[in-house]
């Protein structure tokens, strides 16, 4: 992993989090439901937990891709969580492979992700996200609503126009 | 990711069903008969082609499985099929002559006597030329051969001895040219050590350690780096990760009589896809035009950030 200059929010207690479990709920439903073949792909590895530590985010994500019962969550940062494998970026860059507009093979070569575990399984995960047509990023803006959509708005601009750059 | 290639200008596609019938066979990559039938109607609506991978070499008791490929592959009416194996090539010349039969780089087929067999003997449209020749080498061959050359511009330069390197299947016993998956993600590992470098496993191998600041390759034996009782620093022993880039020899390419580009990549991002493709669809169209083509910047994305023209500048190329 390159040495990272920013500087990580302070990791926040297992009860901080509670308010933020429905609304990962929500979200991993809603990307189910705008690309509903997401995690077709995934084959033996659908049960899988990967663990996904986004640089700045004072929390972890867990998330197991079952079609049938998708999960993601918000876990604490401190105590190692057992997992298929890990996967460890900025937000940025993870949200980039997210949205088709990074390359992970380049991605790892200049060390900006890092993986451990279940490499299988993290291969997987991100062909299924490739094979995508669309975006996840833009399901994730899609779901604010009233004032959350107005503070949105700037930054879902300024997603798009660094995105435009990236790759 | 065959709509992004098409999206993105080339001109064909290649692709493979999910099995060892090609030389991609990864985990959730590739199609289905039902993805590949859609895909191909998408390519055509557009102007591009399908070309169907059929590159690995079948083994005793499972032809069946190229078979079923080449009969699906027909059945839904791709563009051409690439094949390595003669055994899988008579089986489509005999059973679906109608078919263009190109010959993957996974033959091997370097010279003119080796192309013009597979061209009498299973009429060979099109051979994929391996990234061992140089420019003069291809003028060359080409005049004393009756089909069409595609050669290499851009991706892995993965050279050994290609459709013969057998360095995977000696360490984990699964092998590149018959399973179609070099360096498997199912048996490459990653550990970080205490001072944050990334030791790269295949098996019970040690292939790499990268320290914390240093670029990355793929986990592949003839990338790795060892030491010896003679050289105790490692070093790589076989040639380093670097990307093949011949944006700059277009010119060079044309003149010498290559009728195709080859873009290597199935198993790389839409982003990958989309800016090697565009950036290659624009240099071609400026070198078809009579202009100098516009070479983007494509090093972030080649393997250890690092690019060459190999063999086709040099054969000496490290």
């Amino acid at each position: 992993m390159k040495h990272v200059t920013t500087k990580r929010l302070p990791p926040i207690p297992a009860v901080c989090l509670l308010p933020v479990q429905p609304l990962l709920k929500r979200i991993v439903k809603r990307i189910i439901l705008d690309h509903p073949t997401i995690f077709d792909r995934l084959g033996p590895y659908k049960q899988c937990s990967y663990v996904i530590d986004a640089g700045r985010l004072p929390f972890l994500l867990l998330l197991r891709p079952d079609p049938l019962n998708p999960r993601l969550r918000a876990l604490t940062r401190g105590p190692a969580h057992p997992c298929d494998a890990r996967i460890t970026g900025s937000c940025a860059q993870l949200a980039r492979m997210a949205d088709g507009c990074g390359d992970g093979d380049a991605l790892f070569f200049s060390r900006d992700i890092h993986i451990t575990g279940n490499l299988d399984a993290v291969v997987c995960l991100r062909n299924a996200i490739d094979d995508l047509d669309g975006s996840i990023m833009d399901s994730i803006w899609g779901m604010l609503r009233g004032p959350g959509k107005l503070l949105g708005q700037p930054a879902r601009r300024r997603y798009h126009r660094r995105a435009a750059t990236w790759a | 990711m065959l709509r992004a290639a098409v999206d993105a200008g080339a001109d064909a596609v290649y692709c493979g069903f999910q099995n060892a019938t090609n030389a991609r066979n990864f985990t959730g990559l590739n199609f289905t008969s039902e993805e590949l039938h859609s895909s191909v109607a998408y390519a055509h609506a557009h102007g591009a082609k399908v070309l169907l991978a059929l590159n690995s070499f079948a083994s005793a008791g499972r032809f069946p499985l190229w078979k079923e490929a080449a009969d699906c592959g027909a059945r839904i009416g791709v563009d051409a099929f690439i094949v390595a194996d003669i055994g899988v090539a008579a089986y489509i010349a005999h059973h679906h002559p109608h078919c263009r039969l190109h010959l993957s780089v996974q033959a091997g087929a370097s010279s003119p006597e080796a192309i013009n067999f597979y061209c009498r003997e299973f009429g060979i449209r099109r051979a994929v030329l391996p990234r061992i020749l140089t420019i003069p080498e291809i003028r060359q061959l080409k005049a004393e051969i009756p089909c069409e050359i595609e050669t290499f511009v851009f991706g892995n330069h993965g050279l050994m001895v290609e459709g013969r390197c057998s360095l995977t299947n000696y360490a984990v016993g699964i092998s590149t040219n018959m399973d179609g998956a070099c360096s498997p993600p199912s048996k490459v590992r990653y550990d970080r050590d205490s001072a944050g470098a990334v030791i790269a496993s295949l098996g019970s191998h040690v292939i790499d350690r990268f320290a914390p600041d240093e670029q990355a390759g793929y986990p592949t034996i003839c990338k790795g780096r060892y030491c010896t009782a003679a050289r105790p620093e490692p070093f790589y022993a076989f040639e380093e990760p670097i990307s093949l880039n011949l944006m700059e020899m277009l010119p060079a390419l044309a003149a010498v009589g290559v009728d195709a580009l080859k873009i290597e990549g199935r198993q790389r991002s839409r982003a990958y896809v989309g800016n090697v493709v565009g950036g290659f669809r624009k240099a071609i169209d400026a070198v078809a035009a009579g202009r100098a083509p516009d070479l983007i910047d494509l090093l972030a994305l080649t393997e250890g950030q690092k690019q060459t023209q190999g063999a086709f500048m040099t054969k000496k190329w490290r």
